[in-house]
């Protein structure tokens, strides 16, 4: 049964004013994870399958073609990882 | 353009490689730079070659080595016009800020002394000074950056005073690139009676800087910005105020006896002369070697080539930059006081979403407050995307950031 961990390399806060956290995808599961997250988020907008702006229970976040995703606002890791699992497990 | 990019990027292997599958664009050059073959054969020759510890035995293998550390002390001094007996090694920027904060601030700072930084200064050059006033009970006090993030010089003078006991200051400014005019700086504050100590970690590798020239008490950087390896850096110490200052660290090196007293049932202790005093322990003698080949690269090339192609690639960026309707640019924007530096935001954006968006076109830029936290506040920032240059960077990079920028802005 796969875990989280499997796909996900490091969580970390960025740095400045605004809280936001960023997430990077393990390499070799890139491809999937982006799969599963447009499967089951909301689209807001794209340009050129580089950039996702996508809602899920209630939160905003951007994902990226190369395996990152932003949340802004949030910098609870457990909030990000409930969000994360819901989508990705 | 007085050099030729294409033959410089040929010597660094990291540009063969791919990111998110396009080439490298290396822009974060203001936090770290690329290391050229010669740097990396020059570590590996050593480790394979020379492998001893310095300074303490008589055998060759130890001889050779230290032959080659002190030569790379040697090749640094001259690179900034200093004695090689005015060079101490260090880990870095960093560590040569804290060695003057504790060896010189501990002995020689005392309650109400006064010491003067900006608030353009990067956290390793304004931490070691908060950390030292509470220590000694001085006080700290910053001068105001004007509007378009230079010195203010007026302010400079009405904070310069007789408790004035040192001005730490950047030479460049890691955020907006600012060059400050550190000879007219140096010579207000000696006219004082003051210390003053250059951050120098973003222009030693991007102009010539020399110590008489400038007329400076210490100068602080790090050979990972200029082509070397991270982990060594430098300390100039003028030679006079070596008198006035204590050890930073002990340790083995750093002294010259260490006499047990049975009377008094301790030892008693005479310190090595300078600049081994200060080197405490056995050094990074690899990445001295690394250092001195960065350095002898750099030489190569001429410093003052350098400095006229980066400056070129600033104001050919600049230009470019403007047709970008949604980026703001911090900072001037006359290269004339300005470095390869370009702060700037788009807007509607955070720079998270900036680099992260330059990173899926595999061009490296960096974001955030890049420890320079006070200034961000000052000009009311919540953080800013930085791109920053060097001699590898090519015009067609800038042009494919200026697209990728266009792009983003439609988002």
């Amino acid at each position: 049964m796969p875990i989280l961990e499997d796909y996900i390399l490091r969580i970390e806060k960025t740095c400045g004013e605004e809280i936001s956290t960023i997430v990077t995808f393990k390499y070799g599961k890139k491809a999937e994870v982006i799969k599963k997250i447009l499967e089951n988020a909301k689209l807001n907008k794209s340009l050129a399958g580089l950039i996702y702006e996508l809602s899920f229970q209630g939160k905003t976040f951007r994902l990226y073609s190369s395996g990152k995703a932003i949340f802004k606002g949030i910098k609870e890791k457990d909030t990000i990882k409930k969000i994360l699992k819901d989508l990705i497990l | 353009m007085s050099l030729n990019p294409s033959k410089i990027r040929g010597d660094f292997p990291i540009f063969q490689r791919k990111i998110n599958n396009n080439p490298l664009i290396y822009f974060d050059n203001a936090a770290t730079t690329q290391k050229p073959i010669q740097v990396i054969d020059s570590i590996k020759n050593f480790y394979e070659k020379y492998n001893a510890n310095v300074h303490r035995a008589v055998y060759s293998l130890s001889q050779e080595a230290t032959e080659l550390y002190e030569d790379s002390r040697e090749k640094i001094a001259k690179f900034i016009n200093a004695e090689p007996s005015e060079i101490i090694f260090t880990r870095g920027t960093t560590e040569a800020i804290n060695l003057i904060a504790y060896s010189w601030g501990l002995d020689n700072l005392k309650q109400n002394d006064e010491i003067l930084l900006t608030e353009m200064e990067h956290h390793s050059n304004l931490i070691p000074w908060e950390i030292i006033s509470k220590r000694t009970e001085a006080i700290t006090k910053y001068v105001k950056i004007n509007e378009n993030s230079t010195i203010n010089l007026k302010d400079f003078e009405n904070k310069l005073s007789t408790k004035t006991k040192i001005v730490s200051i950047s030479h460049v400014s890691n955020v907006t690139g600012v060059i400050n005019d550190i000879k007219n700086i140096s010579k207000i504050t000696h006219e004082n009676n003051s210390l003053i100590l250059i951050d120098g970690a973003q222009s030693v590798p991007h102009m010539k800087v020399d110590v008489k020239e400038l007329d400076i008490d210490f100068l602080a950087f790090s050979a990972h910005k200029m082509l070397g390896p991270t982990g060594i850096g430098a300390l100039y110490c003028k030679k006079k105020n070596f008198e006035t200052m204590g050890p930073f660290q002990g340790g083995g090196e750093m002294i010259k006896n260490v006499n047990f007293n049975s009377k008094i049932q301790k030892p008693e202790i005479q310190w090595n002369s300078p600049p081994w005093k200060f080197e405490a322990g056995t050094p990074n003698i690899a990445g001295s070697i690394g250092f001195m080949e960065a350095v002898k690269y750099l030489d190569s090339i001429g410093i003052e080539k350098v400095s006229s192609y980066e400056k070129d690639l600033t104001k050919y960026a600049l230009n470019r930059i403007k047709e970008c309707k949604k980026t703001i640019v911090y900072g001037p924007l006359d290269t004339s006081i300005k470095c390869g530096i370009i702060s700037f935001n788009v807007q509607g954006l955070s720079s998270h979403d900036v680099a992260l968006f330059a990173d899926t076109f595999g061009i490296m830029i960096r974001s955030g407050y890049h420890c320079a936290q006070p200034l961000h506040q000052v000009i009311k920032l919540q953080s800013s995307a930085r791109a920053s240059f060097y001699i590898y960077n090519t015009i067609e990079e800038i042009d494919r950031f200026v697209e990728v920028l266009k792009e983003i802005e439609q988002f």
